[in-house]
């Protein structure tokens, strides 16, 4: 990396950048072959700088779940979940598509890009069958 | 110096004075005023003059540079101080610098504080950042990681909301014998209450939740050499460690299995003491999941076996277990960091076992012949995990 980091984006923002696009890109470090989220400038740990961004596979399962309340007038009650992607890291997501309160732990998901506050965010819906 | 050799803080450091300020409802006080006011209590419960102080230790949620502000605000001029924030375990962290800091010769005498107008200026308050890949989807925290770890929990341990809830009811019978408790004067909780409650974040409602009151806190404390002069009976510092391994409780690595595991080994290892040696126990409990998690985490059973631990009002009054004898922070005090209190009761069941009057509570709540007791904190999202270890002097 230059020192000065001109005319580079951090992974955050490339992140962001990616969901813009339509893309759910993770971060993989290519000398362990090891995914890892949220993305970092180096594989949490040990440091690795070999990194490289995949897209995703978009599966994953319900690690844990809650059904957050809130009043009707605000938006009403909503879901957030861990999920647990295929590749192996852990991300904090919300699952629709059903009940807030109706999603189960080891559930199978799948990610979808979607516009929460205005901005790109990773949904998940519970994959059927 | 290596690992074997961590236990040269052990009964090296004591605290010698301690109190509480401003606790349930403070309307008209300012945090810092608050906080001030449990230094200078605390300051002649122990004897010892403000300008004797070299060491401000201090963390709230109203002041970026607390230890400086404080310093400020009582006049003094530290040589060392420390406002680390880790949550509401900081001040269990603090205790451990201070020792460090005292042992070392760098300071004479160290206070450690806090201080929360929450309540009687709208709630719960914070200064925590927004969490990268978290805020977006708008979890409620610190409630939401919670019941994350809680559902996790009843799903891998076949734990229902009425094991959580035991642990609400014994906190309130706790309370019940504690003039100082926020919920002194409201009366035992049943299961059936704390199911009934509000929902907040499933599976967690109002009464798996601390209280959301005011208070400050504070505690001197000084080496073990000193403390003998002093006008209370000295309560020494046997053990103490933390550890953290995540911020966030995306990152968290298992949410059922917390950093506590690895800060009370090393407590207690330092102590020469195991927890089935502590005749009181203190735990932060902001919610009642954790009271379940730190007594597996600091080795009173093994992981899963506290859904029957807390069974049958077991770490109430009546009970085998003596945790969170104050009422914790489901029940007593909770201003937003409950670590200090952590701290307080721990230290006070000691120092009412030894012949100090530290306030009147009602048949059972003083724990008998109480030597030893551990103060556990815990701060973030089940992130910072800090293990004190107290005793009286016939336990150095």
């Amino acid at each position: 990396m230059p020192e000065n980091l001109k005319g580079l984006v951090g992974p955050e923002q490339q992140f962001k950048n990616y969901l813009s696009e339509g893309k759910f890109m993770i971060q993989r470090c290519k000398s362990l072959d090891k995914f890892f989220f949220h993305p970092r400038v180096a594989f949490p740990g040990t440091g690795e700088r070999d990194l490289e961004w995949v897209e995703a596979s978009r599966i994953g399962t319900v690690h844990s779940t809650t059904c957050n309340r809130r009043l009707p007038e605000k938006g009403g009650d909503f879901n957030l979940s861990l999920i647990t992607l295929d590749e192996g890291p852990r991300m904090m997501a919300r699952v629709e598509g059903t009940e807030p309160d109706k999603v189960q732990i080891g559930q199978k998901v799948k990610a979808r890009i979607s516009i929460l506050n205005g901005e790109p965010a990773v949904i998940f819906d519970i994959l059927q069958g | 110096m290596n690992q074997n050799d961590i236990n040269n803080l052990r009964g090296k450091t004591a605290v010698v004075g301690l109190a509480e300020s401003g606790c349930g409802m403070a309307s008209g006080w300012s945090a810092m005023e608050i906080m001030a006011n449990s230094v200078h209590d605390a300051l002649d419960d122990a004897g010892i003059k403000l300008n004797e102080v070299d060491g401000v230790f201090a963390a709230t949620a109203f002041h970026s540079m607390a230890a400086m502000s404080l310093s400020e605000y009582l006049g003094l001029k530290p040589k060392f101080a420390d406002g680390s924030q880790i949550g509401g375990s900081s001040f269990l962290s603090h205790i451990l610098t201070a020792a460090l800091a005292l042992d070392a010769g760098l300071i004479n005498v160290a206070v450690v504080a806090y201080g929360s107008n929450q309540k009687s200026i709208g709630g719960f308050k914070t200064i925590s950042e927004a969490m990268p890949y978290e805020a977006q989807y708008e979890p409620r925290m610190p409630v939401t990681a919670y019941a994350l770890a809680a559902k996790r929990y009843m799903h891998e341990f076949g734990a229902s909301r009425e094991d959580l809830a035991n642990v609400a009811v014994s906190a309130r019978d706790w309370a019940l014998l504690n003039p100082r408790a926020y919920t002194y004067d409201k009366g035992p909780l049943t299961i059936e209450d704390v199911l009934s409650a509000r929902p907040i974040v499933d599976p967690l409602g109002k009464l798996d939740c601390c209280l959301v009151t005011d208070g400050g806190a504070a505690v001197i404390m000084t080496r073990s050499d000193r403390a003998k002069d002093t006008k209370n009976t000295p309560i020494y510092l046997l053990g103490a460690a933390m550890e953290h391994h995540h911020r966030m409780v995306s990152e968290m690595p298992d949410l059922v299995r917390t950093s506590a595991i690895d800060s009370s080994q090393r407590a207690f290892k330092m102590s020469s003491y195991k927890a089935t040696d502590m005749d009181t126990i203190q735990l932060y409990d902001a919610f009642t999941i954790n009271t379940l998690l730190f007594l597996e985490d600091l080795g009173f059973c093994k992981k899963g076996e506290a859904i029957e631990l807390v069974k049958n009002n077991n770490i109430g009054p009546s009970g085998s277990l003596k945790v969170n004898t104050n009422g914790g922070g489901l029940s007593c005090v909770h201003p937003g960091m409950y670590g200090l209190f952590v701290t307080l009761e721990a230290i006070r069941q000691l120092r009412n076992s030894a012949g100090d009057n530290v306030g009147e509570r009602s048949g059972g709540g003083w724990i008998d012949n109480a030597k030893l007791s551990v103060a556990h904190g815990n701060g973030g999202v089940l992130s910072s995990q800090v293990t004190n270890v107290w005793g009286v002097s016939e336990t150095l």
